[in-house]
C-alpha cells in the first residue's frame, strides 16, 4: 500500500486542477451556439455538377464569414453547413428541410433547380424559416405569397424580359434581320415558364414565334428536334435547357448544318469551358444568363481562389455564395438566429452582391428588385457581356458571323 | 402537318440511334438475358467504360475507335475482377444478394466518378464529329453509322461465340443447370466471371462508340440503362439478334413517337411498344440462346 502525503504543494496542485476543471466547462459555455444552415442541392444525378457548384460557393462563404469573426452580433457564432443532397428529387428536397428543421436549422440555401426550390420552400414555410434561394429561377418561387422565401437573383422573368430588349437591341441594330424564332426548352418548371414567357413577349418585338419545341432531361437525341427546326427555317433558334441536352442539341445543329443564329435564355451548357473547349460549335453562340460582373475588382481575387482549389468559374458558385452571405447578413443585423427577427432583417435587406452585375438590392415580397441577367457572347473562345452596356466588356456581333 | 422528309429522316435517325441502343443491350443480355443477373451496375459500367476512352482520348491522344480494342480489355478484366472479387463473392450464388452487390458497385461506382470527374460534362473533339453522309435530303451522321455496323457485326460474333464454341456451351449449361454442369466439369464460378466479363467488355466498344456523338458524366449510364433492359427482354432473354432488333425497334419507336407526339411525350411510345410485344409473345421477339 502507498501512502501519499498531503503538501501544501500538492493541495495548491490539486485545487488548480479542480478549479480549471470547474472552470472549463464555464468556457465552453461561453462560446456562442453555432448557426446551422441547411445546404439543399443536387450533387448526385443529372444536375450533379451545377448542384455541387453552388454547395461549394455556400461552403466557401461559411468559411469565409467563420474565418472574419463569426456572427459578431450574437457574440462570433459560427455558421455551421448541414449538406443534403436531394438528387432531383422535389420530395427528397422536402424532406431534407424537414430533416434538417429537426436538427436545428436557423435557415436554408438551395436547390439550384425551380423544381426543388419550390419543395423545399413550402416545406421551409411551414416551419416559419427563412429560405435563401441561390439559382432557381422561376418567378413562382417568390410569387407564391411565402413569407419565409428570399431570392438575392433575378428571376426568370426578369431575365427573360432582360433577354428580349437585348435582343430587340441587337436587332434594331442590325437592321432587323431576325424575323422568326423557334424555341426549344426543356420541359420542368423552370425550362417551361422561361419559353411561355418568350412566346408571349417575342410577337411585341417584331419576332414571330414559328413552333415551341419541349424535351425531356435526359434526351439521348436531339436530331429530329433539329430536322424540324430545319424544316421551319426560322431565323434564330432559342434554347432553355440544361447544361448536357444544350451541348447535344448544338452539336447535332451543327451537324445537322441548320443555318439559323442561336440564342440561347439560361443556356445551361453556356460557361467559360463550353466557350473554349467546343470552339468550333460555341464561336458567336449568344446567351443571356446570370453571370458575374467582370469588371468589380473583387471578382479577379474570387476567380484565383477557385482555380487554386481547382474549382470551375461558373455563376453557381457566385450564386451559392451570396445565397449564404445574405443570410448571414441578416443575423447579423438581426443579432439574432431567431426566425421571427431574421425574416424581418431579411426583408429590409439592403445587402449588395460586390461580385455581381446588378442595381442596388431592394426586396419586394422575397424578390430582390435589382437583380438582372446579361447578355453574353463567346468570341475568340471567351465569354463576353455584351449587355447592358453598365457591364458590357465587348460589343455584340450580331447576327452571328458565318463560320 | 410533319413532311414525307422529316418522316424518312426520322425513321433512319431511329435506326441509327437504335443502333447505339443495341450496342448497350449486348452486353447486358448476356448477362442479364443468359445468366439471369439483374446487373444494376450496367449503366454505371458503361460510364466507366466511356469515362475510359475519354481519357484515352483526352490524355493519351487516342482516336477513340483505335481505344476501342484496349476499352474491350481492360473492361473485360475490370468486368472478370468485379464478379469474380466482389459480385460472386457476396452473392454465394443467391439471386436477390446478386441484386443488391450489384446495386451497391453501382453506387460506389457513380459515387468514384464524382469525385474523380466532378459532374462536369466532357465531350471530344474529333476530325469527323460533325461528319455526315448525305443521302438525298438526309444527313446520316458517320459515327451513328460506324455505331450502327459495330452493333450488327457484335451481335453476330457474339451469336457465333455462343452457338459455336465449348465455351458458349458451357455458360448455356450453366445457365440452364449449374449443378448438372459442374458434374461434368464445368466450374460455374469462372463461367460465370467469364460472362460477366465478356458482357462488360461489350461496354468498352459501346461506350468508345458512343464518344464521339454524345457526351460523357457521371450519371450517363443511367441514360441508356434502363432502355437497354427494355430491348433485352423485349428482344427475347439472351437473344443477340433479339437484342439488335429489340435496339432498332425502340429507336424507330421514340424517334417517331417524338415526332408525331413531342420529345416530352414521344418516349411513352417505347412503353407502348414493350406492353404490346409482351401482351402477345411474352417471351419476348426471339428466342434466346439456349
Amino acid at each position: 500500500m502507498t501512502l501519499r502525503t498531503t503538501t501544501r504543494r500538492s493541495t495548491l496542485a490539486a485545487g488548480a486542477a479542480a478549479f480549471a476543471g470547474l472552470a472549463m466547462p464555464a468556457v465552453l459555455r461561453a462560446q456562442p451556439a453555432g448557426i446551422k444552415l441547411g445546404l439543399i442541392h443536387p450533387v448526385t444525378g443529372p444536375l450533379a455538377f451545377s448542384g455541387n457548384q453552388c454547395r461549394i460557393g455556400g461552403q466557401m462563404a461559411i468559411k469565409d464569414v467563420n474565418e472574419a469573426g463569426g456572427i459578431k452580433a450574437m457574440g462570433g457564432a459560427k455558421l455551421e453547413a448541414l449538406l443534403g443532397d436531394a438528387q432531383l428529387k422535389p420530395e427528397l428536397a422536402a424532406s431534407l428541410v424537414d430533416q434538417f428543421a429537426e436538427a436545428g436549422a436557423a435557415g436554408f440555401t438551395g436547390c439550384y433547380a425551380s423544381s426543388l426550390g419550390l419543395a423545399a420552400t413550402q416545406a421551409a414555410a411551414k416551419y416559419e424559416l427563412p429560405f435563401s434561394i441561390d439559382s432557381g429561377v422561376a418567378d413562382s418561387l417568390t410569387s407564391r405569397g411565402l413569407a419565409n422565401t428570399f431570392r438575392l437573383f433575378p428571376s426568370a422573368s426578369v431575365c427573360v424580359n432582360g433577354a428580349v430588349d437585348e435582343l430587340e437591341g441587337l436587332n434594331k441594330q442590325a437592321g432587323g434581320p431576325v424575323k422568326t424564332a423557334v424555341l426549344v426548352h426543356e420541359n420542368s418548371e423552370f425550362g417551361t415558364t422561361t419559353a411561355n414567357t418568350l412566346k408571349e413577349k417575342l410577337p411585341g418585338i417584331g419576332i414571330k414565334v414559328l413552333d415551341v419545341m419541349a424535351h425531356a432531361t435526359p434526351t439521348r437525341d436531339f436530331t429530329n428536334v433539329v430536322l424540324r427546326i430545319k424544316e421551319q427555317k426560322p431565323d434564330l433558334v432559342i434554347i432553355s435547357d440544361y447544361l448536357n441536352e444544350y451541348v447535344l442539341l448544338i452539336r447535332t445543329m451543327v451537324q445537322q448544318r441548320v443555318p439559323s443564329g442561336i440564342f440561347s435564355v439560361f443556356g445551361g451548357g453556356f460557361s467559360l469551358k463550353f466557350a473554349k473547349e467546343q470552339n468550333e460549335i460555341s464561336e458567336g453562340v449568344l446567351d443571356f444568363n446570370n453571370w458575374w460582373n467582370t469588371k468589380a475588382p473583387e471578382t479577379a481575387a474570387f476567380r484565383k481562389r477557385l482555380d487554386a482549389a481547382g474549382v470551375a468559374t461558373t455563376y453557381e458558385v457566385f450564386f451559392g455564395y451570396y445565397a449564404v452571405k445574405l443570410l448571414a447578413d441578416a443575423f447579423e443585423r438581426a443579432g439574432s438566429a431567431d426566425k421571427k427577427k431574421v425574416i424581418p432583417a431579411l426583408a429590409a435587406s439592403t445587402f449588395y452582391p460586390d461580385m455581381l452585375p446588378y442595381n442596388p438590392t431592394k426586396f419586394a415580397n422575397g424578390q430582390n428588385e435589382g437583380a438582372q441577367g446579361v447578355g453574353l457572347q463567346v468570341q475568340h473562345a471567351d465569354v463576353k457581356v455584351v449587355w447592358p452596356e453598365k457591364f458590357a466588356d465587348a460589343k455584340a456581333v450580331f447576327p452571328r458571323a458565318k463560320g | 402537318m410533319i413532311s414525307l422528309s422529316i418522316l424518312e429522316a426520322g425513321l433512319v435517325n431511329g435506326l441509327l440511334t437504335g443502333g447505339v441502343y443495341a450496342l448497350v443491350a449486348l452486353g447486358l443480355t448476356l448477362i442479364y438475358g443468359v445468366l439471369h443477373i439483374v446487373n444494376f451496375a450496367h449503366g454505371s459500367l458503361l460510364m466507366i467504360a466511356m469515362f475510359g476512352g475519354w481519357m484515352l482520348v483526352s490524355w493519351a491522344h487516342l482516336d477513340p475507335y483505335a481505344a476501342l480494342p484496349l476499352m474491350v480489355v481492360i473492361m473485360f478484366v475490370i468486368g472478370w475482377g468485379l464478379y469474380a472479387g466482389v459480385i460472386g463473392r457476396i452473392s454465394g450464388g443467391d439471386d436477390r444478394r446478386i441484386l443488391l452487390a450489384t446495386l451497391g458497385v453501382a453506387i460506389v461506382l457513380d459515387n468514384l466518378a464524382l469525385v474523380l470527374f466532378t459532374g462536369d460534362t466532357r465531350t471530344i473533339e474529333t476530325p469527323y464529329q460533325f461528319a455526315v453522309v448525305e443521302a438525298g435530303p438526309l444527313l446520316l451522321s458517320v459515327p451513328k453509322l460506324i455505331s450502327f455496323g459495330v452493333a450488327i457485326v457484335l451481335a453476330l460474333l457474339l451469336w457465333a461465340f455462343m452457338a459455336l464454341t465449348d465455351t458458349g456451351r458451357a455458360i448455356r449449361a450453366v445457365a440452364r443447370e449449374p449443378d448438372g454442369a459442374r458434374l461434368v466439369g464445368i466450374r460455374p464460378g469462372r463461367i460465370f466471371a467469364l460472362s460477366y466479363g465478356i458482357g462488360i467488355a461489350c461496354l468498352g466498344a459501346a461506350g468508345c462508340l458512343l464518344l464521339p456523338s454524345f457526351y460523357v458524366s457521371p450519371q450517363v449510364g443511367n441514360v441508356f440503362v434502363l432502355t437497354a433492359f427494355t430491348i433485352v427482354v423485349l428482344g427475347g432473354m439472351g437473344s443477340f439478334p433479339g437484342a439488335v432488333v429489340g435496339g432498332l425497334l425502340i429507336g424507330v419507336t421514340e424517334s417517331l413517337g417524338g415526332l408525331f407526339l413531342g420529345e416530352s411525350l414521344g418516349p411513352i411510345g417505347i412503353s407502348l411498344v414493350f406492353i404490346l410485344v409482351l401482351l402477345f409473345r411474352p417471351t419476348g421477339l426471339f428466342r434466346a440462346a439456349r
